[in-house]
């Protein structure tokens, strides 16, 4: 009997502590969607002012598609993302092999470095760089940039499947006849490719929204969208301004669970 | 015939193969037994073409291997985790080896289904290593080394992840295998007992050097050294002196009586310290013996005893101490044990059970 009603007991407090864990939990959510949420809901709104419901329009959206200015710097923007995307993961592939074969921890440190810097300080140091080389700002230089602080991520992402791989099946493929090149390409590179897709598609959203260090390295010829947004923002935070936010954060919500289904662990870092 | 002259390796400071020589005849089943980190898996590496070896030679059928790289090699190895590629079917890991063999697709699907049935897998074909079971896999492992008719077969550990049970199902399949493919099985474990059970002949290993190579019976019945003896079965090694009388060798054990033994190829010469060994099965055991000319007699107290099931084994105590192992067959319905502790018996073996080793 007593340990029936201790039993009971401990359901019940247990449960009560998960009242309290979801209330938290629903605040801390709360606290990170509600400014998206307001983004969104407002860049449907009829109204030029962000201050009450006045009643829904697809306008803004309208103005957007007609802003050749906000096209030019998507497309850019979008370009500028494939390339680096591309180009990280490549020479992320290649980091995230040596850092598994040579199995120092100091590597896998020095590879994330540049994501754990302030961005302000990476993109104040490549433009130093830059103006050294004597490299014009521009699309390139932002492309440069970008693959600079993408590459860890792939490199990551790898690393992790590599970790997972039985080292034996290398040496499988080799014992039955595959040279070091076919031992790559057809055992090596499609058990990483998982790792090398979401590490791809991560360094696609890191490229596509950031402000700081393209802000530093594009110049005056090229823009990004964000660089685009910020311009206007400058001014006033208008409908047109939640709308294309709004885009963004589909696309970048889309990513996102893209990389989770394909490869989890790539996130967790 | 793969011959292995003086090769050793070293990592670091550590000699991992010590000047090992071996030479092993084709369509042989051999073994490399030895404990853990006695540098089997190293040799078997160093066959493959994984590891270099430092010095020494390593002669495929008279052609040294040295300079040619691991796919070059007509040698296939069935790895202790299988290693059966996850992304490719059952199917395909087979095919793998044809494929890097250039032979062309029909020739490739129609081996392919033969190794199968080999190996009593053919509905397998399209499923992923994930969905098969240990024992499964292990087959196709097998199939897949197979598959091109390599000249050497290297196997390490192949049965260590499977149940006992399911482990002495394989070792028959391998041995029938092994007769049906005539390939040149090399064979690492240490497992005595399936060492045993396997092969034609058995390396026994010890910290990179070879202590004896022989047919199982003689590496049993025979061992060279206390290593051997003791690593091989269960063992008593009884410490003496040898000494020769006109009336033959006589074993001299230090506060007991001197006993005959045998001095096979008067491989030890008189006033030579060494060691009986001795096997527990060889060994009669009763409360009152009636010894014969040929056995030695001794008395001594029951000091332990274990029920294995089928046997028992007692732990005998002589007057001077020593402790000697002996077996006896719980082969009467219902007997577990005839003796308990501190009981009073007698033991007796013949005068040519033991062998001596240094
Ligand atoms: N790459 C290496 N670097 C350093 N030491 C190594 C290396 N490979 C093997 N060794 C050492 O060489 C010794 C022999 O290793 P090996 O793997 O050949 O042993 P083994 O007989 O196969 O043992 P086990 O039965 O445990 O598999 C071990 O002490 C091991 O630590
Ligand atoms: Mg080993």
């Amino acid at each position: 009997m007593k340990s029936e009603k201790s039993l009971i007991l401990s359901k019940f407090s247990a449960s009560r502590g998960n009242k309290g864990v979801i209330a938290a939990a629903v605040l801390v959510y709360l606290f990170l969607y509600l400014p998206l949420a307001v983004v969104v809901i407002f860049s449907f709104n009829d109204s030029r002012l962000n201050a009450e419901w006045v009643g829904f329009t697809l306008d803004w959206y309208h103005k957007l598609f007609n802003n050749r200015d906000m096209l030019q710097a998507a497309g850019n923007s979008v370009l500028i993302a494939c390339i680096s995307a591309l180009m990280a993961s490549v020479l992320g592939t290649l980091a995230g092999m040596a850092i598994h074969r040579f199995r120092q921890k100091w590597l896998s440190a020095l590879v994330l470095g540049p994501v754990a810097m302030p961005d302000i300080l990476i993109g104040v140091s490549l433009l130093l760089m830059f103006m050294l080389l004597n490299v014009t700002l521009g699309t390139v230089s932002i492309i440069l940039a970008h693959v600079s602080f993408c590459i860890g991520f792939v490199a990551l992402a790898v690393q992790a499947r590599m970790a997972g791989m039985d080292d034996s099946l290398i040496e499988a493929a080799r014992d039955l006849g595959a040279s070091p090149w076919q031992s790559f390409r057809l055992i090596t590179l499609p058990l990483l490719l998982p790792g090398i897709i979401a590490g791809g598609l991560m360094a696609f959203t890191l490229s596509i929204d950031d402000f700081v260090i393209t802000f530093f390295t594009a110049g005056v010829g090229s823009s990004t969208l964000p660089l685009e947004i910020y311009s206007m923002v400058k001014i006033a935070v208008t409908p047109e301004v939640n709308a294309v936010s709004t885009l963004l954060m589909l696309l970048t919500l889309v990513l996102i669970l893209a990389i989770s289904r394909i490869s989890p662990q790539a996130l967790r870092n | 015939m793969l011959e292995i002259i003086d090769v050793s390796r070293s990592f670091g400071d550590f000699r991992a193969l010590d000047q090992v020589n071996l030479k092993i005849e084709s369509g042989e089943f051999f073994t490399l037994l030895g404990p853990s980190g006695c540098g089997k898996t190293t040799l078997l590496r160093c066959i493959a073409g994984f590891e270099q070896i430092d010095s020494g030679k390593i002669l495929l059928d008279g052609r040294p291997l040295t300079d040619i790289a691991p796919e070059k090699r007509p040698i296939h190895t069935v790895f202790q985790s299988y290693a059966l590629f996850p992304h490719m079917t059952v199917a395909e890991n087979i095919a793998f080896p044809l494929r890097m063999a250039k032979l062309d697709k029909t020739e490739i699907s129609r081996r392919v289904a033969e190794v199968l049935e080999d190996v009593r897998l053919p509905d397998k074909a399209n499923h992923y290593p994930d969905a098969l079971s240990g024992g499964q896999k292990q087959r196709i492992a097998i199939a897949r080394a197979l598959v091109n008719r390599p000249r050497l077969l290297l196997l390490d550990e192949p049965l260590s992840a499977l149940d006992a049970k399911l482990r002495e199902q394989m070792q028959i399949e391998l041995i029938n295998l092994q007769q049906e493919v005539g390939i040149t099985f090399i064979y690492v474990t240490h497992d005595q007992g399936e060492a045993l059970a396997l092969s034609h002949r058995i390396a026994v290993m010890n910290q990179g050097n070879i202590s004896q190579i022989d047919e199982p019976s003689v590496i049993y019945s025979y061992p060279k050294n206390r290593f051997v003896a003791d690593f091989i079965g269960q063992c008593n090694l009884i410490e003496g002196r040898l000494e020769g009388w006109e009336s033959g060798w006589r074993f001299a054990i230090p506060g007991l009586d001197s006993i005959p033994v045998q001095n096979n190829n008067e491989a030890f010469s008189s006033g030579q310290d060494c060691a009986l060994s001795l096997r527990p099965e060889k060994i009669r055991l009763a409360s009152r013996l009636d010894a014969s000319p040929d056995e030695c007699l001794f008395s001594g107290t029951v000091h332990d005893m274990l029920y294995l099931g089928d046997v028992t084994v007692y732990i005998v105590e002589l007057g001077n101490g020593l402790q000697v192992e002996a077996l006896l067959a719980n082969s009467a319905p219902g007997r577990t044990r005839l003796f308990e502790k501190g009981d009073a018996v007698q033991i007796a073996w013949r005068h040519d059970a033991g062998h001596l080793v240094n």
